[in-house]
């Protein structure tokens, strides 16, 4: 995992669902691979923010209000990846939002206080291994939990997600299949 | 040490003496689910077997049945899938019916085992006395390996005493919960549904409980078992289990006491589940719908056919409102047909369709066009989840729904009908 990471911020409320990230309709298609995520990005956030997606600049990051990723199970975390968001701070993670980015290498931290520590348009610093956000505009940081490096989740992330982790648990050849 | 029943649960299914909140185990799972999507994956990486077919069900639920090639494929490809792996629990349509809803009436979750299925509402389970909890595609690696990692959660107590009145079900209690607890204090942690109040609930309403708790954001809504669950279990399942009780003691991270006496009839207004008001306040504000939808694996089950039909014998849908209904499986819509159920709907002018996930998540079967509003028993109003982003979705219990429909505004059902 990537140290540090620096980016330009994006700002969204609470309860950004799933629904405003990947809507219902193009899930399945993306689900099946009959969309791309490119394609898929061109209506995340559609709903709530219109041509937002035109805006993004690969390396953004989103700072998102209470429980970032509500609803449905679906990989909502895939059109965010192919606008090139670097990583989402949130005050607070939906539960399976979080475990699908885990799942996907994305990137996704619960980060209570974020909000109040930078508007949108700021550029911030996440330090990973640290647990630290700085705001360099204004010297501040903010401290999160980081997870236990032997946990489940932090070796699917180091392993760069949940297939290439489950192609290693289970001594599986990558050429195979 | 004393322990909730999700810990309880996680401790079994661990193989541990006992588990405490923010424990990472490795979980054996009792109850999966299955996907093109998912088999695909494992067909790829050239695994050739599951690691245990005899848990893994399997049916087409949200676009049922195909809506056009492109989903028709995607069936084809699920069929060609359970037979190379041996899955038996496989449904077709015609037999189908929402997950949640379908396997939960074949026994499939049963007490005091862990469950984990890819939909979010996979939640469902916990009416059962399960760990019941929603993973996203994550499914694969279960159905690879039999395992799943898992945070123990910590447990938020929910307290039910007295009974519901007339008009009022299992929904106006979940959204009550929504609306004392919010969406965001239940993440990454279980409930667990108890007390009189719950004894006293059909095992339709709790299920409705359960359902809606990943609009709590839970990671398991459990209810306690009682003979009631008990006696609904002995006619699905022959397969033994174990219930699961509370230890005296044992640490609640919160604990919440609703009585249901009194309770009104609740709408979860747009754009979110928490938003919710007593469905009479609505019905202040005179808000006309343009459709009502009686469905989904929150309300669409016999209980919540049979009230709807009550309240529209007799009577019509309004003539500016289409009423789409959709039972929660086939063998709801089998036993609602035996009893009458869907004809008296049909003859109040609803639109009575097959089992499908179809309307609730805007995927098809009535999807919300621009300035449609729409009152819905299903779990969730955010924006564009319907359809379009310039509709507008309230969430109510079937009484709701159906009254709705008569009056062409949102209306209380209570103002309709006199039930004592």
């Amino acid at each position: 995992m990537t140290p540090s990471i620096r980016g330009r911020v994006w700002k969204f409320g609470d309860n950004i669902s799933t629904d405003l990230m990947l809507p219902g309709r193009i899930t399945y298609p993306v689900m099946a691979g009959q969309v791309s995520p490119e394609e898929a990005a061109t209506h995340c956030m559609s709903a709530n923010r219109p041509g937002w997606y035109k805006l993004v600049r690969s390396g953004d990051i989103i700072v998102g209000g209470a429980n970032f990723g509500a609803g449905s199970g679906r990989p909502a975390h895939l059109p965010l990846q192919a606008l090139g968001i670097r990583i989402v701070l949130a005050e607070s993670v939906a539960r399976l939002f979080y475990r699908n980015c885990i799942n996907g290498g994305f990137l996704v931290i619960a980060c209570p206080g974020i909000g109040a520590l930078v508007e949108e348009g700021d550029t911030v610093d996440v330090r990973l291994r640290d647990g630290v956000v700085s705001h360099p505009g204004s010297g501040r940081t903010l401290t999160f939990p980081a997870l236990p490096p032997d946990s489940p989740p932090m070796e699917i992330l180091r392993a760069g997600g949940l297939i290439p982790y489950m192609k290693a648990r289970l001594g599986l050849n990558t050429n195979s299949g | 040490m004393a322990m909730t029943i999700a810990e309880k649960i996680l401790a079994r299914a661990a193989d541990r003496p006992s588990v405490q909140p923010g424990d990472f185990v490795w979980a054996r799972v009792d109850q999966t689910n299955a996907g093109a999507g998912e088999l695909r994956v494992l067909d790829e990486l050239g695994i050739k077997r599951l690691a245990a077919p005899e848990t893994v069900w399997a049916t087409s639920d949200h676009y049922a049945p195909a809506t056009d090639e492109h989903y028709a494929n995607q069936d084809n490809r699920l069929r060609h899938y359970v037979r190379q792996y041996g899955i038996t629990n496989f449904f077709e349509y015609g037999r189908h019916g929402i997950a949640h809803q379908l396997f939960g009436e074949h026994g499939a979750m049963l007490p005091g085992t862990l469950s984990a299925m890819s939909d979010s509402h996979s939640t469902s389970g916990g009416v059962f006395n399960c760990f019941a909890t929603p993973i996203g595609s994550e499914t694969a690696f279960v159905l690879a390996t039999g395992l799943l990692w898992l945070q123990v959660p910590e447990t938020i107590r929910i307290e039910l005493s007295g009974t519901l009145g007339p008009l009022c079900y299992g929904k106006d209690v979940v959204l009550t919960v929504l609306k004392e607890v919010g969406s965001e204090v239940g993440i990454y942690r279980a409930f667990e549904f108890g007390g009189s109040g719950l004894r006293s609930l059909t095992v339709a309403s709790r299920w409705t409980l359960s359902n809606m708790g990943i609009e709590l954001g839970a990671k398991a809504a459990i209810c306690e078992h009682d003979e009631v669950l008990e006696a609904y279990l002995r006619e699905r399942t022959t397969r033994p289990y174990q219930p699961v009780s509370p230890d005296p003691g044992c640490r609640y991270v919160r604990h919440h006491r609703i009585n249901l006496d009194g309770l009104p009839p609740l709408i979860a207004c747009p754009d979110d589940p928490t938003n919710v008001q007593p469905a009479a306040e609505v019905e202040g504000r005179n808000v006309k719908v343009s459709q009502v939808f009686l469905g989904s694996c929150t309300n669409g089950r016999l209980e919540d056919l049979e009230v709807a039909a009550r309240i529209l014998h007799g009577r019509r849908v309004h003539p500016d409102v289409r009423m789409i209904v959709s039972p929660a499986s086939q063998g709801v819509w089998r036993e609602a047909n035996a009893r009458g159920v869907l004809q008296t709907l049909a003859e109040a002018g609803a639109l009575v369709a097959h089992s499908t996930c179809g309307p609730c998540f805007g995927g098809h079967l009535g999807v919300l066009g621009d300035g449609d509003v729409c009152m819905s028993s299903s779990n969730r109003n955010y924006r564009g989840r319907m359809g379009s982003a310039e509709a507008s979705v309230y969430l109510g219990n079937a009484a709701t729904v159906a009254a709705t429909a008569v009056a062409g505004r949102i209306i209380d059902p209570r103002s309709l009908i006199q039930e004592g």
